[in-house]
């Protein structure tokens, strides 16, 4: 199951805040506008990566708070008796940060209309996942973007989000 | 392939358009506490996520509708028996792979939660990185309240884990007229170095001729079995089937002066140093195959 497409990601070049425990933040070309603040999306405007390490914490964090009491989520001897070589990232959590990274760049008057993902590299503890995005579509105050989470085996996650933006977000 | 390929796809395909889940009712309402959680959990500081008009992050969505510990309710027989199908046939373990939503309207604290879902597809027997097994996909309407309130298209693959593969050999030598003698020796618990026959030249590894005089004369002289760590790599990647990397390869300088390329043992692969002593050792690898190796330390043996 390793050995994916084992692609980098290069992450922009720019300033690195905290947001939360056990992650960083890099925003790429400085002083991106965001969309709700004045902004306006394009298709083919590039979001910032948003880099997320992946911790033991992380993983049973967010399949607890999904309520997925799966034993590869959770308990790392059984995950292995299962063919894996650690406890793994469930689907709800990916889906949970493909949310949170939309919104966090779009602000919080942005609604989530769809969410639509395929799993491949599984994210294990240790890893760093890199999500990245790209607006496909804009089409009146609906942006279409399309989401990449790589880690360090290859593309955890690729997606699409439908997004609603607050007046002034789309052009 | 194994007799469980033989389950008839047909029996699986007979589920395909049967309930999932009927009348399904989320266990608890959408509420704050699984909102705050789920957001500490993702690390979403979303202010739409909080206060007194917060909404439930639309990804939450199937969230509401787990069974959690206590089991699913409103699952329907139709599905637990397909899974017990593929239970029987080997497939008892489950990963997600696919996840599509669709958000009607927003969910808010209070909202009671129901659902019903139905099996879409059951696909042939696929053979993944995983294992072999199904692909299974359906397809739930979630309302709150009664009204609609989202979709949530799921896609698992129920799969019998892959064996790990029985442990390959290691690479066997590769044994000719030049360095027969060698292995001879080492069968006998013997590192034997070549001596040159015109020069008297210590040589290793073994060759036809001497590479100080040319002579083809040779004659052997049994290593004492000391030696220190000349240089060293540590291997992580690529991973060959017979070893369990990272581990170290030595170079070791023999106290006759010659070279060896060999493993280095009793030691963690990164407290490997050069100049470290190390000690010969014969060790047994499989019943045809024992090898000249390096122990770290004073303790050696035969």
């Amino acid at each position: 199951m390793r050995g994916g497409e084992g692609e980098r990601v290069r992450v922009a070049e720019g300033q690195r805040g905290r947001v939360g425990e056990g992650e960083r933040v890099r925003v790429g070309e400085g002083e991106r506008v965001r969309a709700g603040e004045g902004g306006r999306v394009r298709a083919g405007d590039e979001l910032p990566p948003l880099e997320i390490e992946i911790t033991r914490t992380l993983i049973v964090a967010g399949a607890i708070a999904s309520r997925d009491y799966q034993d590869v989520h959770h308990d790392a001897e059984l995950a292995r008796h299962r063919g894996s070589p650690d406890v793994f990232m469930n689907i709800l959590t990916t889906n949970g940060l493909v949310g949170r990274y939309i919104t966090d760049h779009f602000g919080p008057a942005a609604v989530l209309r769809k969410v639509a993902i395929r799993l491949g590299a599984p994210n294990y503890p240790g890893d760093t996942m890199v999500l990245t995005g790209r607006v496909e579509e804009v089409e009146g105050d609906t942006a279409t973007v399309r989401v990449v989470g790589a880690n360090g085996i290859g593309r955890h996650v690729t997606g699409t989000v439908t997004v609603t933006l607050p007046p002034g977000g789309a052009s | 392939m194994s007799d469980e390929a033989a389950e008839p796809a047909a029996r699986l395909k007979a589920y395909e358009g049967r309930a999932a889940a009927v009348a399904g009712v989320g266990k608890d309402p959408v509420n704050e506490p699984m909102i705050r959680h789920w957001c500490e959990a993702m690390g979403d500081t979303n202010a739409a996520y909080t206060g007194p008009d917060a909404v439930a992050p639309p990804t939450m969505l199937q969230a509401w509708t787990m069974g959690g510990l206590s089991g699913h309710e409103g699952r329907s027989d139709a599905y637990d028996e397909l899974l017990g199908l593929l239970d029987e046939a080997g497939c008892t373990s489950v990963v997600a792979t696919d996840c599509e939503q669709e958000y009607l309207r927003p969910l808010r604290p209070g909202d009671e939660i129901t659902f019903d879902a139905v099996i879409e597809s059951v696909s042939e027997r696929k053979t993944t990185k995983l294992g072999t097994g199904h692909f299974v996909t359906t397809r739930m309407d979630v309302r709150a309240n009664g009204e609609p309130a989202g979709t949530h298209r799921f896609r698992i693959l129920k799969y019998a884990p892959a064996r790990p593969k029985s442990k390959a050999a290691r690479p066997r030598p590769v044994v000719n007229r030049d360095n027969a003698g060698f292995w001879e020796g080492v069968g006998r618990h013997q590192l034997l170095i070549q001596r040159c026959g015109g020069c008297g030249t210590l040589r290793f590894p073994w060759l036809p001729g001497c590479g100080a005089c040319g002579s083809p004369e040779w004659d052997t002289v049994e290593a004492s079995g000391d030696g220190t760590v000349y240089s060293y790599v540590v291997m992580h990647h690529p991973p060959f089937p017979a070893f369990d990397p990272p581990y170290a390869v030595g170079l070791i300088e023999l106290a006759e002066g010659v070279r060896i390329v060999s493993n280095v043992i009793g030691v963690p692969y990164d407290k490997v140093r050069i100049g470290m002593p190390v000690r010969l050792r014969f060790e047994r690898y499989d019943e045809e195959l024992v090898l000249p190796v390096f122990r770290a330390g004073a303790e050696g043996g035969r």
